[in-house]
């Protein structure tokens, strides 16, 4: 059932044979995405493949009849294929709210990682001929290519792809909804989109994760931008290769009268069709390189929700230090009975009448004790800021890396795209030529 | 719509002559000068010496005047070239108009000298061609450019319309040199080497207003008449023009949407280039190939800009000449078509008289005559002298004017072959011009982005940056 050949344009996909795009030009060359060289284990074990989507209806959660689409999740063992025995893959159908479920889980217990995206959830930066339609064939299918290329960067990163869920989510149909909230992670992620939002002042953020987040904003606003830009244009150039082909028409119904010209406007004719024709398959191929872009537009996101996270556990790593420093001023001025820093407490006290020694004692045992706590609490979150910082700088630094040679990648296809486009020109106004020539 | 093409139903203003003035001048001239290649090889008129401008010639060897030969404009027999350059505008108390330098060189002997230079203004080319028109009514005038500004353009005199009316003016200009009938013409003549003050008076002589009032009236109501036993070939002529007219100007339509598409994907892509400009200040490693990438983006704007304007300045304006010629055609037969009116028209009448000749002599009115007291047989005598009289000149100008319109008819058939010769030579030119353009355009773009993905390639040889394995 699976595919001879392999699935068309998934941006880097880190299949061990497949050579990136300049191979195919001309050269010996062999860039491999650099994924594959360190080689996840899961990986190894198998092979992941989104082959197919289907158009299901059913009740929803209100009872309600919904028309929705499902995908076809391949797994197949790596070394069955290498055998060459072909045998027929385990497969699993998913809709893309399952897809949504475990990129959430994801986010919310590996929060000091990059993790991937998943292709936009409804169709934006649209120009006039795509439909913005989620049942749009094309959409579905373009759709399809990006649920295959959130599959095979998670199986390749090389924490994410010792998850269990997400083993889970490849291998069991039935039943995995229900262990993904088996695990808690709900309430982690309630808690976690409200932190996210909050707004809260870090006094020593790191200075990479500053400058990381700043990055972060800048790459979304600056993709976003292009993105728009670019889908103007591609309707432009749509409009201009089709009224082209009116020049078809009239030359077709101009050769009727005429008995020289005849033949060469008719047959110069049929190339102005082509030439307006092949626009179609010029900007479905830039819909790919666009897909490119929009991958990195959604990654500055979980760039910047990573960030984020940074700031929140320093955040609170700082108000635990805070807290723990007041309790030692506390109890400093309990003991020594000065009164450095303005309480509530102090000042009634000094209103209403000191406190007796034994209630003193007692405040103070129990200050003690706090800031006992507390230092446990700032050696904790100190630890945990630390642990974050560490592994989150490390995929920081991977997905910077993996970052430029996609990007790069995908720049490099871009060109290449618009070469075959002046080479159809080229070829297409050479015979119109020709024909005009014979008129 | 165009204020230029004088749809001139005066029928040649020389209604006496079978011959218009211009060429009886030229008859006398094929003595003098051996530039055969511009009439016909024909050599029965050589020794036209003993011709005069009234006509005895018969019509059958007029017709070899029209025989237009297929070898005849090679470069290699032009012998005048004619320049419309230099505009300049001239301000006036009453107006501001422009003024065109004319410049002739030429090695014909009727002209007085081989050099020329005028200054003319757009007036001027109008009268020009209202007195070819004139002259030769069934002859194909290339059109002049609008009089009036097209509907978009602010102002009269911007520099973009000024220089498409100049190149339209030279296009004129050089047809008409080209043509065979027309650059003998003494008006053309005149026209290139008279000074400002001899034009103008030049241009007061000609049939007076109220001779072409009296022709237009008669020319209306051959019109409104209509002509009845047209020839097959004229109406299918008729129907080539109809439909060439139509297809013409959807093909100019069609021409003018591309141009304003393409200028709004230029819109649109400018923004392009700067935005991965922009990208590449973010960025390290991929700051040099997104500054590359805004370079050859930017480059492919120049090459569209180029493109467009290549569109805009020489395919667009040769089919808006086209457009116009369409209705030229359609005037020049219809000028044909009120020539043949007029003959059947008067046809008819010495039909009619004649048929009152051969009447019934019972049918005279006997009884007023014997009350005037004069015999029937006198009377009878009289009317037969005056009917005799009426007929006769009736019947002579009838053959006058069936001379016309055989001159016209030939003249036509042989301009219409000539011109639709040189329809296929322009608009093949044309296009031909304008698919290589495109073909150059996609090139250009193609090197800008070839280059870009050879300087990847090196660059990815040069860094350690990349496994290769």
């Amino acid at each position: 059932k699976q595919d001879a050949s392999p699935p068309p344009r998934v941006p880097c996909k880190p299949m061990p044979t497949k050579n990136n795009l300049l191979d195919s030009r001309q050269t010996k060359e062999k860039r491999s995405f650099c994924m594959v060289e360190k080689g996840t284990s899961l990986l190894k074990k198998m092979e992941i493949s989104v082959a197919e989507a289907e158009k299901r209806t059913g009740k929803n959660a209100v009872n309600m009849q919904e028309t929705y689409t499902v995908y076809l999740i391949e797994t197949r063992p790596v070394d069955a294929a290498s055998e060459g025995t072909n045998p027929v893959p385990d497969s699993l159908w998913r809709r893309y709210s399952e897809f949504e479920l475990l990129r959430n889980y994801l986010l919310v217990t590996y929060p000091f990682l990059v993790v991937p995206p998943l292709p936009e959830k409804r169709a934006e930066f649209v120009w006039h001929k795509l439909s913005a339609d989620n049942m749009d064939p094309d959409f579905v299918e373009r759709r399809r290519v990006g649920l295959e290329n959130f599959l095979l960067r998670v199986a390749s990163h090389p924490d994410l792809s010792s998850d269990k869920i997400f083993y889970s989510f490849l291998t069991e149909e039935n039943g995995w909804k229900e262990t993904v909230f088996e695990t808690g992670f709900q309430a982690k992620a309630d808690s976690r989109l409200k932190a996210l939002n909050a707004t809260f002042r870090v006094k020593n953020p790191d200075k990479r994760f500053a400058e990381m987040k700043h990055y972060g904003d800048e790459l979304q606003s600056v993709i976003s931008q292009l993105l728009r830009v670019r889908a103007r244009a591609a309707d432009r150039l749509y409009g201009v290769y089709k009224v082209h082909g009116n020049y078809g028409r009239v030359f077709s119904e101009w050769s009727a009268i005429e008995k020289e010209m005849g033949d060469g406007l008719q047959s110069a004719g049929h190339h102005m069709d082509a030439y307006a024709a092949s626009v179609d398959d010029i900007l479905e191929e830039e819909e790919h390189y666009a897909d490119q872009l929009k991958e990195y537009l959604f990654y500055a996101d979980a760039l910047r929700a990573v960030c984020r996270k940074h700031e929140l556990t320093q955040y609170e790593l700082e108000m635990a230090a805070q807290d723990l420093t007041s309790k030692k001023q506390q109890r400093e001025e309990l003991a020594t009975g000065t009164i450095r820093t303005f309480s509530l407490k102090g000042v009634t006290s000094k209103l209403f009448g000191q406190e007796t020694p034994e209630q003193r004692e007692a405040k103070l045992k129990m200050l003690e004790t706090q800031i006992e706590e507390g230092e446990e609490l700032v050696k904790e979150r100190n630890a945990e800021c630390e642990e974050f910082v560490k592994s989150a700088w490390v995929d920081i630094e991977r997905f910077k890396e993996q970052k430029d040679h996609d990007l790069r990648e995908a720049l490099i296809s871009y060109a290449i795209m618009q070469i075959s486009m002046c080479k159809k020109g080229i070829q297409v106004w050479n015979n119109a030529k020709e024909c005009f020539s014979k008129m | 719509m165009s204020g230029s093409v004088v749809d001139n139903t005066v029928s040649s203003g020389n209604s006496s002559v079978a011959i218009p003035t211009d060429i009886s001048g030229q008859i006398l001239d094929i003595d003098e000068d051996d530039d055969l290649e511009v009439f016909s090889k024909d050599t029965t008129l050589s020794d036209g010496s003993s011709l005069n401008a009234s006509m005895q010639t018969s019509s059958a060897s007029m017709i070899n005047q029209y025989k237009f030969e297929e070898e005849e404009e090679d470069a290699d027999t032009k012998d005048i070239f004619v320049t419309v350059d230099n505009p300049e505008s001239h301000v006036t108390a009453i107006e501001t108009y422009i003024t065109y330098r004319v410049e002739t060189k030429t090695t014909r002997s009727e002209f007085d000298s081989s050099e020329f230079e005028v200054r003319r203004r757009y007036q001027d080319f109008l009268w020009l061609k209202g007195r070819l028109e004139e002259a030769h009514p069934t002859l194909i005038v290339h059109p002049l450019p609008e009089k009036f500004v097209m509907k978009g353009m602010v102002e009269r005199f911007n520099e973009d319309f000024i220089e498409t009316r100049r190149s339209a003016l030279h296009k004129f200009l050089n047809k008409i040199a080209e043509h065979p009938i027309f650059s003998s013409s003494e008006d053309f003549k005149i026209f290139l080497t008279a000074g400002s003050g001899e034009l103008t008076s030049h241009k007061k002589q000609g049939p007076g207003f109220l001779s072409r009032m009296g022709e237009t009236v008669k020319a209306v109501a051959a019109a409104v008449r209509g002509v009845r036993g047209r020839p097959q070939e004229f109406t299918d002529m008729q129907e080539y023009a109809e439909a060439f007219s139509q297809k013409i100007s959807s093909i100019d339509k069609v021409t003018q949407r591309i141009v304003r598409e393409q200028k709004e994907y230029l819109e649109e892509l400018k923004e392009c280039g700067p935005t991965y400009a922009l990208w590449s200040q973010s960025e390290e490693e991929l700051a040099e190939p997104l500054k590359n990438v805004a370079g050859c983006v930017d480059k492919c704007c120049k090459e569209t800009e180029e493109q467009v304007k290549h569109l805009n300045d020489h395919l667009i304006p040769v089919l808006h000449e086209y457009v116009l010629c369409a209705d030229t055609l359609k005037a020049v037969l219809r000028r044909r078509d009120n020539i043949q009116a007029d003959f059947e028209v008067k046809t008819e009448a010495l039909a009619t008289k004649k048929a009152d000749r051969d009447a019934d002599s019972k049918v005279l009115s006997l009884a007023w005559d014997s009350l005037v007291g004069r015999s029937p047989e006198e009377v009878k005598q009289q009317k037969q002298q005056k009917l005799k009289g009426e007929i006769k000149e009736m019947r002579d100008e009838l053959d006058k004017v069936e001379d016309r319109l055989e001159w016209a008819n030939n003249a036509l058939k042989s301009d219409w072959t000539r011109w639709q010769k040189g329809m296929r030579t322009d608009l093949r030119s044309a296009f031909n011009d304008t698919a290589e353009r495109n073909v150059s355009y996609y090139e250009k773009c193609l090197a800008v982005w070839e280059s870009f993905l050879q300087s990847q390639r090196t660059d990815a040889e040069g860094n350690g940056n990349v496994d290769f394995s």
